[in-house]
């Protein structure tokens, strides 16, 4: 209990690091992993194949090594000066963004067909039919498998804290090198963690609950 | 679904403007490239010096003994992990209901907390960074997989059970022949793609300076001075394709362990 209430602010410092990185790169992610489902399923080959590619070896690269190629290579290739929050949100959102797209792409297979033959009956472009018609069912399909990557990417955020990003793993790292007992920094921690993934896979339940598709 | 329902068969004014559209996708993503390499070359990053650390022993030797080092770590962590799993999904579906509270508390713990927080616990615990690798790796995997093998266990139709305890099995021995045989055949291409993000956790070693293959490779950059700085992208790029082709590999293996039982089963 000492360790917790003895170093209450750094403890909150990373918390709330912590959730920003996660909450900003699920942004990116969700919004990247979009797009990425759309070019998989759309009708220029070109977009499907660079969608491909890019989920392909995203998923098989390891998280640690798309840090050190976004800390180490892409600023002095194409960002010079930014900040490595940024290149953590970068690295994370790109990553997890990948496993979005897979995961809609698999809700897009599971929408009947008659939706799309529908849509296109009534005329819609491929555009239309995707935003009014397809994406919102196959988005609802994919509640349950992009909570479960959310979690995972509030678990991989904690890399970051390695590259001089502020978080809890940062945190523990601090605490454990100056002399605090390893054992009780590692459970407090891991508490903190336990509670930001509970928190998530509590909200898309409820968010499933609530969107549940009656077919 | 399949993709091409979504939409029309194009006519000769569609086939023009997706011919459009192809090109000037093609031309964003090669301007993109250009860019990049643009960069790159500004920077001497494809400067023959860099490249040629692809070829320098000491490099090689070094990358060889981290490759290796990672290959040891994810092949005790992933015996470790499977045997742990068993365990913990047996226990979760215990009768006694301590033996099942305590699986279920160590299962649910361990597997929401980031690996790298265990990983390093262990290793500011004083242990040495190889053992705090195969130990974490073990212990958050190994909470990963009980969850998939239970899963599979309880898949199994009731029925089978019953008839094993019919015919006179003891519990164990209903486990043991009738239950986790039947599990482990539809559990195994999820177990298998676990195992492929138990060897891409090896790279979590990095952090606590386990001589693994990253580690290897940025000391190697580090220490190597070319015109346009540490060579950090050449050794990236080899050590990524290093990666992706083996966990390719091992989800090819997941996918034809799949089609295989899918075989047997129709």
């Amino acid at each position: 209990m000492h360790v917790l209430l003895d170093n209450f602010a750094l403890f909150r410092h990373g918390f709330v690091g912590t959730l920003l990185l996660t909450s900003v790169s699920a942004a990116l992610s969700l919004a990247l992993g979009v797009l990425v489902a759309a070019c998989r399923v759309s009708p220029v080959p070109a977009l499907r194949i660079l969608a491909t590619v890019w989920v392909t070896l995203l998923r098989n690269t390891p998280v640690t090594l798309l840090f050190l190629v976004a800390v180490f290579a892409a600023p002095r290739i194409l960002f010079p000066g930014t900040s490595h929050f940024a290149l953590a949100v970068g690295a994370l959102g790109c990553y997890t963004s990948a496993f979005v797209g897979e995961a809609l792409r698999r809700g897009v297979d599971s929408v009947p067909l008659g939706q799309a033959e529908a849509a296109r009956s009534l005329g819609m472009t491929f555009p239309q039919t995707l935003r009014l018609v397809v994406l919102p069912q196959a988005g609802r399909t994919a509640l349950a498998p992009i909570g479960s990557l959310m979690v995972a990417l509030t678990k991989n955020s904690a890399i970051a804290g390695s590259f001089d990003v502020t978080d809890l793993f940062a945190e523990q790292r601090r605490l454990s090198a100056t002399g605090h007992d390893v054992l009780e920094v590692f459970v407090w921690i891991a508490l903190a963690y336990l509670l930001i993934t509970f928190v998530i896979s509590e909200l898309f339940q409820l968010l499933e609950h609530r969107l549940a598709v009656a077919r | 679904m399949s993709a091409g329902a979504l939409f029309d068969a194009p006519g000769p004014r569609t086939r023009r403007r997706r011919r459009i559209y192809a090109l000037a996708s093609t031309a964003a993503i090669l301007a993109l490239a250009a860019l990049v390499a643009l960069r790159l070359c500004g920077n001497g990053q494809f400067a023959a010096a860099v490249w040629d650390l692809v070829r320098d022993r000491g490099l090689r030797q070094r990358v060889g003994d981290g490759a290796l080092a990672i290959l040891r770590a994810f092949a005790l962590a992933a015996a470790g992990s499977l045997a742990l799993g068993a365990l913990l999904a047996v226990g979760r579906l215990s009768e006694h209901r301590p033996v099942r509270w305590a699986a279920t508390a160590v299962v649910e713990f361990f597997r929401s907390l980031p690996p790298l927080v265990l990983v390093f616990a262990l290793y500011a615990g004083a242990l040495p960074p190889s053992w705090a690798v195969v130990l974490g790796l073990t212990l958050y995997h190994g909470c990963v997989q009980a969850e998939v093998l239970r899963a599979g266990i309880s898949a199994v139709p009731r029925g089978q059970a019953e008839a094993g305890y019919a015919v006179g099995l003891r519990k164990s021995r209903v486990m043991a022949t009738v239950l986790v045989p039947q599990a482990l055949r539809a559990v195994l291409p999820t177990a298998v793609s676990q195992l492929a993000v138990t060897l891409k956790d090896t790279s979590l070693g990095f952090v606590i300076a386990y001589g693994e293959l990253l580690h290897a490779g940025r000391l190697a950059a580090s220490n190597t001075v070319t015109p346009g700085g540490p060579p950090y992208l050449a050794v990236l790029v080899v050590i990524a394709a290093g990666y992706v082709a083996v966990c390719l590999a091992l989800s090819a293996l997941a996918r034809w362990i799949e089609r295989r039982g899918a075989r047997g089963r129709g």
